[in-house]
Order: structure tokens, then sequence, then C-alpha cells
């Protein structure tokens, strides 16, 4: 027992790290159980139109066919938008798989084929016979500029843009120097290793057990059981390991729908699994237009700063996020103007994908000020610094914690920043030009209202759990880590369960919420554990706990401890064989403390820098160093929480040089849908890459003082490479990705 | 959205009838499945990686793509890694296969394989999807035994993709393996 139980902190190596090397970790579609049916779905060919003939006789007769489900067969199912509203939906009308003869977008499921086996399902499902009667659809953004709109119904949690500040368009046309130029990146596809898959589990007596791929079991669980008339605990949601997700898994995909559709008619276990085209049928990153307008006086001071963004949505949901509010949080100006406009394409509805809102708006305003560097003459740091800003401008409100100043100073000394000549083209390393750009990052820290619950034995073992997911960012195993050194016990000892809907209430994961919300929650449970720990302790003969208050108490080493006298020690063990109990097991929500918060803005910043080499002749670009230097709050794992950074710089490296999604207008379609032709980085695209956290301390921003870095990393980072790309070849290139013919 | 499904309206279709012989019979095939000899009974349409994971229950090999694009279904057939889905399980009757299941027994001591404690150790994964994948190939790296430097092992492991992006990590727990095997130098240059 001398085990020193202080983990926060840590870098504690992951606790599935054992699951995942074996390949003992079971994700959706691996749940192999008895007399599993396979479905394979059928995605439309028009981008828009009508279904007049879906024939699927020849399907049909296919030896080993169960059933064919399509618009024509569907049972009735909940009749308002309301039932298909999950947690994370848009305003609007959720789009309903096989619910009419209406086809909206290219790739839409329209019908599913259910098989005893695999590849007969698949078979069959390419006999199927569709014919359709096509509408004149529209996927090009540009020519719905015109038609764009203010979203009349904001999306819950998105804040709108900032109300004006001063004279936005006269500071502008008043200043010294301007800079006014148009932004924008392409669609991208979250394409997680995983594709997503439901296995849907038929118990008899109407209830279901799934294996989902998603961000929020309990997401899913109130959309299954709210669409198709199941009491809430009937429909059991187990997602322990998730594939990766970066926001596709936040609303439930429609292959739940068809599995859970399939295994209610048939009466019979179900397993839908998307192929990686069919990855590319539902949620995205939209395409977005976006101007940046910046004055300032000749030494680089801000006078006006304006951002206006057009980004896609579908025909039936607006959805929305914040691109145009980041510059008031970093800049000091007193003319702002910022508008956020949709324009209705005949594509799905974007989802929310890594850092939504930010990646995108950072870019763009990052790439801005480097423009707006160049015209002052003034260092891209300096030019930040010296319009740095103390508080957050949009509300008007301090910072619970801001150490931006400090990114700035660690990641430059680490990079040589003091090294680079600014002129463009004026550094080469043989036949390649360099490169050396930089940019800021920024992420709101979030806290959501959160639970967990938390059983100690006798033998000393602990188990919390919440129904929060792990999709890769290290869930598991900072939970065990707060709560092994909350209640002071040997962390193989503890274990945390997630991902399982009957589990206590938690948000889905997402918006790097997940350390500060559920964090908070497996803090306080073990602490209700400890208080009643504490309380027994108090009774026993030779202990002096009666004259103290639980706050004069710690745990550690399986003991409990005063404080002030940390060898006066009572093993928790003794102290339930005292009590007589085998078990202790509390229930707790942790919410956010707004008395605390309300009067501060909290936020995780990110200093970024770069270097690119370019070959001159060829216009390659290699992404040769990268130093991300972060101030998120308390770090739990530094181990765990720089592979989140890491794989946030990745992403953007992506962003900039990789990731496009290219549309065929005339067809109203998707094109590359795959892994070969939708670009990602390779191992030999990624070369160093450091990471450095810089000491933030903020007691408010939420009881574990962690401010989240799922999102951090991405944020700035595709900015950056543009900026190095500029710096290393003179080419100011506004469209992503930077592909070589835009450079040539 | 592939060419499975087809645009063909039904008086086009070059089958217009169906019967059971559409469905291809099943023959039976042996081979040796982390080191035990495993007969099975597929049909000829059958990849090995819906083999391993539908048939055997070896969920272990992941299926990222289908298309041989991500390397996530790699596995060593006869100590060479192979995309298993880009592979008919028929065609390996009478190989030797192993799958992440069976990379521990590759290790003479008990335990993890060395290259499973250091993807541990270096943090060398994040949602953990592509890292049976990355893992075979690695071994099977380190059995072409090609690599010295961190940019071959980059290069040579180009394959696999990790959309997390734990390349760094992924490059640092090779390298950690290979001299922990006393295998060339892997640790010089860029």
């Amino acid at each position: 027992m001398a085990t020193a139980t202080n983990y926060i902190g840590q870098p504690t190596s992951r606790v599935d790290g054992t699951a995942k090397v074996t390949g003992a970790a079971k994700y959706a579609a691996e749940y192999n159980v008895p007399d599993l049916t396979y479905g394979y779905v059928v995605s439309s060919e028009i981008a828009k139109g009508k279904i007049t003939k879906l024939d699927t006789r020849e399907a049909l007769a296919i030896p080993g066919v169960l059933q064919i489900f399509t618009h024509e067969n569907r049972p009735n199912l909940a009749w308002f938008d309301s039932s298909y509203k999950d947690d994370i939906a848009p305003p609007g009308s959720p789009f309903r798989p096989l619910y009419d003869a209406e086809v909206k977008y290219s790739g839409q499921p329209i019908a599913l084929v259910v098989a005893e086996e695999f590849e007969v399902a698949r078979y069959a499902a390419s006999l199927v016979r569709v014919e359709y009667a096509p509408k004149p659809h529209e996927t090009d953004l540009n020519e719905k500029r015109e038609e764009a709109y203010e979203p009349p119904k904001k999306r819950s949690g998105i804040p709108p843009p900032a109300k004006p500040r001063g004279d936005a368009e006269r500071a502008f046309d008043n200043a010294a120097v301007q800079h006014e130029a148009e932004y924008r990146h392409a669609i991208e596809h979250h394409n997680p290793m995983e594709m997503h898959a439901s296995t849907v589990v038929w118990e008899g007596n109407g209830k279901i057990t799934v294996y989902d791929k998603t961000q929020g079991a309990q997401n899913s669980q109130g959309y299954v059981a709210g669409i198709f008339g199941f009491k809430q605990d009937d429909v059991r949601v187990i997602s322990s390991y998730i594939g990766g997700a970066f926001g596709s898994g936040l609303r439930p995909q429609y292959q739940l729908f068809l599995a859970v559709l399939a295994a209610r008619e048939l009466k019979r276990s179900v397993r839908v699994t998307l192929t990686r085209q069919q990855m590319f049928t539902f949620g995205y990153r939209p395409d977005t237009i976006q101007r940046l307008a910046l004055g300032a006086t000749a030494d680089g001071t801000l006078e006006a700063f304006m951002h206006d963004a057009l980004a896609n949505t579908s025909q039936f949901e607006d959805f929305q996020e914040d691109d145009v509010n980041w510059s008031g949080l970093l800049y000091k100006c007193a003319n702002t103007k910022f508008t956020y406009k949709l324009a209705q394409l005949d594509l799905y509805t974007p989802i929310d994908m890594r850092a939504p809102g930010g990646a995108t708006g950072m870019y763009a305003i990052e790439a801005a000020m480097d423009e707006l560097a160049y015209k002052t003459g003034v260092d891209p740091i300096e030019l930040r610094l010296k319009n740095y800003s103390e508080k957050d401008q949009n509300k008007d409100k301090p910072y619970s914690s801001k150490e931006l100043r400090e990114c700035y100073r660690q990641a430059a000394e680490k990079f040589g920043w003091s090294k680079r000549t600014s002129e463009p083209r004026s550094m080469r390393d043989g036949k390649e030009l360099v490169g050396w750009g930089m940019a800021t990052g920024i992420w709101e820290a979030f806290q959501q209202k959160a639970s967990a619950k938390a059983t100690l034995g006798l033998d000393g073992k602990l188990e919390v759990g919440s129904a929060t997911t792990d999709i890769g960012t290290g869930t598991y195993t900072i939970m065990t880590q707060i709560a092994a050194e909350t209640l002071g016990i040997p962390i193989d000892d503890v274990t945390f369960k997630l991902g399982d809907s009957t589990l206590p209430t938690s948000p889905v994961e997402g918006g790097s919420w997940t350390a500060s919300s559920i964090g908070s929650a497996v803090k306080v449970v073990c602490d209700a554990v400890g208080e009643k720990l504490f309380k027994i302790a108090q009774e026993m003969d030779g202990y002096s706990f009666a004259d103290v208050d639980y706050k004069d108490v710690a745990f550690s080493q399986g003991k409990l401890r005063l404080k002030r006298d940390a060898s006066h020690a009572v093993p928790i063990v003794d102290v339930m064989r005292y009590g007589k109990i085998n078990a202790i097991e509390e229930e707790a929500t942790s919410s956010p403390n707004y008395l605390k918060q309300n009067g501060y803005s909290s936020y995780a910043h990110s200093a970024v820098f770069v270097e690119v080499k370019v070959d001159e002749e060829l216009g390659m670009i290699r992404v040769t160093r990268a130093v991300n230097a972060v101030a998120g709050g308390r770090i739990l794992n530094p181990k765990t929480a720089r592979s989140q950074v890491l794989g946030g710089v990745v992403w953007g490296i992506s962003m900039a040089l990789h990731e496009e999604t290219y549309t065929d207008h005339n067809l109203g379609r998707f094109m590359n849908h795959n892994l070969a032709e939708y670009h990602v980085p390779v191992n030999a695209d990624i070369h160093d890459i450091e990471v450095i956290f810089v000491e933030e301390h903020d007691e408010i921003v939420n009881p574990i003082g962690a401010k989240g870095l799922g999102e951090i990393g991405i944020v700035g980072t595709a900015a950056a490479v543009a900026n190095a790309v500029y710096h290393a070849t003179g080419k100011r290139v506004r469209d992503l990705p930077i592909t070589i013919d835009k450079l040539l | 959205m592939s060419s499975n499904h087809s645009t063909h309206k039904a008086e086009n279709s070059p089958r217009a009838h169906h019967d059971s012989s559409a469905i291809p019979a099943k023959t039976s095939i042996t081979f040796k499945l982390n080191n035990r000899e495993t007969t099975l009974e597929v049909a000829p349409w059958t990849t090995l990686l819906d083999a391993l994971r539908e048939r055997l229950d070896l969920t272990g090999t992941k299926k990222g793509c289908d298309h041989g694009q991500c390397g996530a279904c790699t596995v060593l057939v006869d100590g060479v890694r192979i995309n298993s889905c880009l592979t008919l399980a028929i065609m390996k009757d009478g190989a030797e296969i192993t799958t992440i299941e069976g990379i521990e027994a590759l290790s003479d001591g008990s335990g993890l394989h060395a290259l499973q404690a250091a993807f541990i150790e270096c943090d060398a994964f994040q949602c953990g999807y592509c890292t049976p994948g990355q893992i075979c190939s690695a071994v099977g790296l380190m059995n072409e035994g090609k690599a010295r430097t961190k940019d071959e092992i980059r290069e040579l492991m180009s394959g696999n993709i990790c959309r997390c992006g734990a390349y760094p990590n992924i490059v640092a727990a090779i390298e950690q393996a290979m001299n922990a095997n006393n295998q060339p130098e892997g640790s010089n240059g860029r």
C-alpha cells in the first residue's frame, strides 16, 4: 500500500492501452451475437428528385435475403419532428431515413437489404433497381451567395455574432493601412478510421441492446426510444470503444435508425456498417467563405475589424457554428462588425467537426493578421502583442486566466523565431524554399452538467462510472486518475466505466468539455464517498478525526489522513470494517458554478509556429517542424494531453494542405469519397511536432482547473501553415487546401 | 455510391433472373491462424478480413475502408504484412496467418510483444482503431529489416493511416521496439 496515489498531472499510460494493442477492445461492429443478420445500405444516385420506381424483386429472390426496407414498406413511426431531434440537432426538420420517395441529397439511404450473411446483403443491394425523376439541384455555395440569410432560429449553445462596436465601416475607410480579402476552405469529412456502425441485439420482450458508434450513448438512446416507441429503459446503448469520431458521432447517424428499424421488424439482431463511401453521406465541415476587412494605423494598431462568414447548410436544417466572434476575444479593437449567414444547398446538414467554427474562423483571422503584419511591416508576434486583448470585448468580461503572452514567448523561443528574416523567399535550404509562419489558437473552456456514480468495496477496489464516451481522448485514463487521487487508492484498484446509457447522465463527448464536466462529477462523487468514510472514521477510537472537518483530511496511499499530520492515518478498509459496511455507493452531479463563473470568460489559448519547405520547381510542400505552446489550464495527464495536441496539429496541417471533398456540381455529388482520393496525412507527411504546455492556474473555470484540449491543437494551425507557405514562396493562397496547382 | 449500386434499369440488366446458383458455393480451407490449425467453409467472395471478423470472431483486425487504402486490416501472412481486405480467404488455404490476437505469441517471453508495450508507453494511439494494423505492419516492417532511420520508418509505415494523428508517437514506439530487439540502429537522422 505504499504506492504514491497522487496521479493527477502524471504521464500515466492509457488504462485501456492493453485492450487496444491486443485487439481486445471491441467497437460497435464487433459484437458477434448469435443469429446476427447483416444490413447493407443502398444509396441514392441523384442529388434531388423523386424515386419513381424501386424494384426489389431480383434482390429479394437471392437466397439468404430476409427483407429489403424502403420508404414503401417502412412501418409507421413517430410523426413529429421533435421525436427525431437529438440533443445536438440544429434548428429545422431532421432528416428521416426511408421517410418518402423524396431524395434530398446524393447518397441518401433509400433502402436497407438485410440478409443472413454480409456478402449476400452486399450482393443483393447491387440488384435493387431504382428509377428517379430528378429535379434541378444546387450544390455550389458560390451560386447561392445572393440567397444567403441570417439563421432566424439560433442553434442552442452557439453564440450569434457579437453586436457591432463603434463604426467599423468608417474606421476601415479612414485607416492608414487596410487589408481586405476573402478566405475559403473546402468541405471536409471527418473520416474516423472506424466506419459508422450499429449492432442491434434483439433481446426479446421488446428490449434491445445497441452497440453504437456514437459520442453520446444516451443521445442515441433517446433518439431510438423517441422514434420507435420503445420505453427508455428498454433501449440500452453501449459504446465502450469509439474508433475516432471528431464530431461525426455527435448526432445519431442513419445506420442506427436503419439497424433498429430492421431489428424491430424482423425480431432479429441486425448489424449495419456503412462503407467508406457512405461515410461521405452525412455530416461534414461546411464550405465557408469568409470576408475579412482589417484597418490599422501605420504601426499596426487595429482600428477596424470586420468578419463576415457565409457557410452552407442543408435544405432542412440550419446548422450553425461560431466562426466570427474570435477576434473580439483576441484583439483589442474599438470598431468591429461581425456577420454570419447561411445558404441552403442540396446536401446533407453539416455537423460539428473538430473545433467547429474555431478551426474555420481562426484560419481566416490569423491569415489576415499575417497579411496585415506584412502591410505594416510589423513582426507577426509583435502585431499580436500590440493588439493583445486583456478582456473578452464581446461580453465585456475579464478572463479567468489567459497565459497567451507566455505561449507566444515560449513557442517562439523553442522554434527559434528570432532567426527569421521576414522577407518572403528570403530563407532557403538547398533547392527548397523555407517558410516560417505563426498563428494564434483559442477555444472556449466549457463545463456542462454531468453525473457520476462510485462504488467502493471492502476489497479496497473502487468503480466509478458515467455515461460519457472516450473517442480516443483519454477519458478512461484521466477519470481513473482523478478518482484514484481523490480517494487515495492505487490506480490499479480503480475502474472507470463509460459508454453505457444505463450509467449516470452525461452530455455527449464534444467541445473539449469532457475533462472539465465529467472530471468534476467524478471528483464530486468520490468526495461524497470520502465524506461517508470520514463520518465513520470520526467515531473510531484511537483517532482524532472527531475534532476536525472533512476539509482537514485527505486520502492517500489507501488511507484517510489528517492534512496537518499525514502520519495520523487509518486505512479506508479498516474504516469500512468498523462501520460494518461492505460497500459505499454514491451518485452525484456537478454543475457549472454560475455564481463564480459568470463574471469571467474562460478560454484555452495557443501559439503555433510552423516551418515549411517548398520545392521551388515542383511546388511540393512539407511541414518539417511545428511547435505548439498551449495554455489549457491544469494538465491532468501530460502524456495523453500531448497526444491530443499532436493530433490537433496534424489536423491543422491536414486542413491547410490535404483535406478537400470535391463536389461535382453537375451531379451534385462528392467525387473523392474514399481514403485514396480524400487526402489525410500519412506517416511520411508528418515530421517533428513539439508540444509545450504553458503553466496556467485557474480556479474559476471549473473545480478541476482543466480547460480541455481536444480542439485547441487544430485551431490556428492551418493559418500558421498558410502563413509559412507565404513566407516561403511569396504567394498568398486564400483557399484551403494549398495544393501544388495553386502554388505553381 | 460505389459501382455496387447499379443504376441499370431492370430491362437492361445482364442477368434478369437469379436463383440459388447466384450465390457461390462454399469450399473448405485450412490455414494456420495464430499458430492453430483452422478449418473454415468459405465462399470465394469472402475476404480474409471478413472471414476473420465475421466468421472467426477475431475482431482485432479492423475494417477501415475495405479498399486497401487505409491499412487498418493489416495482418501477417507467412511473415509478410498484407491488407486482409484485398485478399480473398480461399487464396490463403495452407498459409500461416498472424493477426493482432497472435502477436503476443511472437515474442519469446510472456506478456506483450515489445511493439505492443512500446505503443502503450509512447502513447502511439488514441482511438485505437488503426492500432492492430499499425502493430502488425510494424512487425512486418521489422521482418523486412529495411528501415534504419526515422524517415524510412515514416515512409514504410505510410500504408497505415492514423486519423487521430499519432504518427510521431508511432515512429517513436517502433524505434523503441527496434532498439529493444537489437535491430540495426534506427534512431539517427530525420
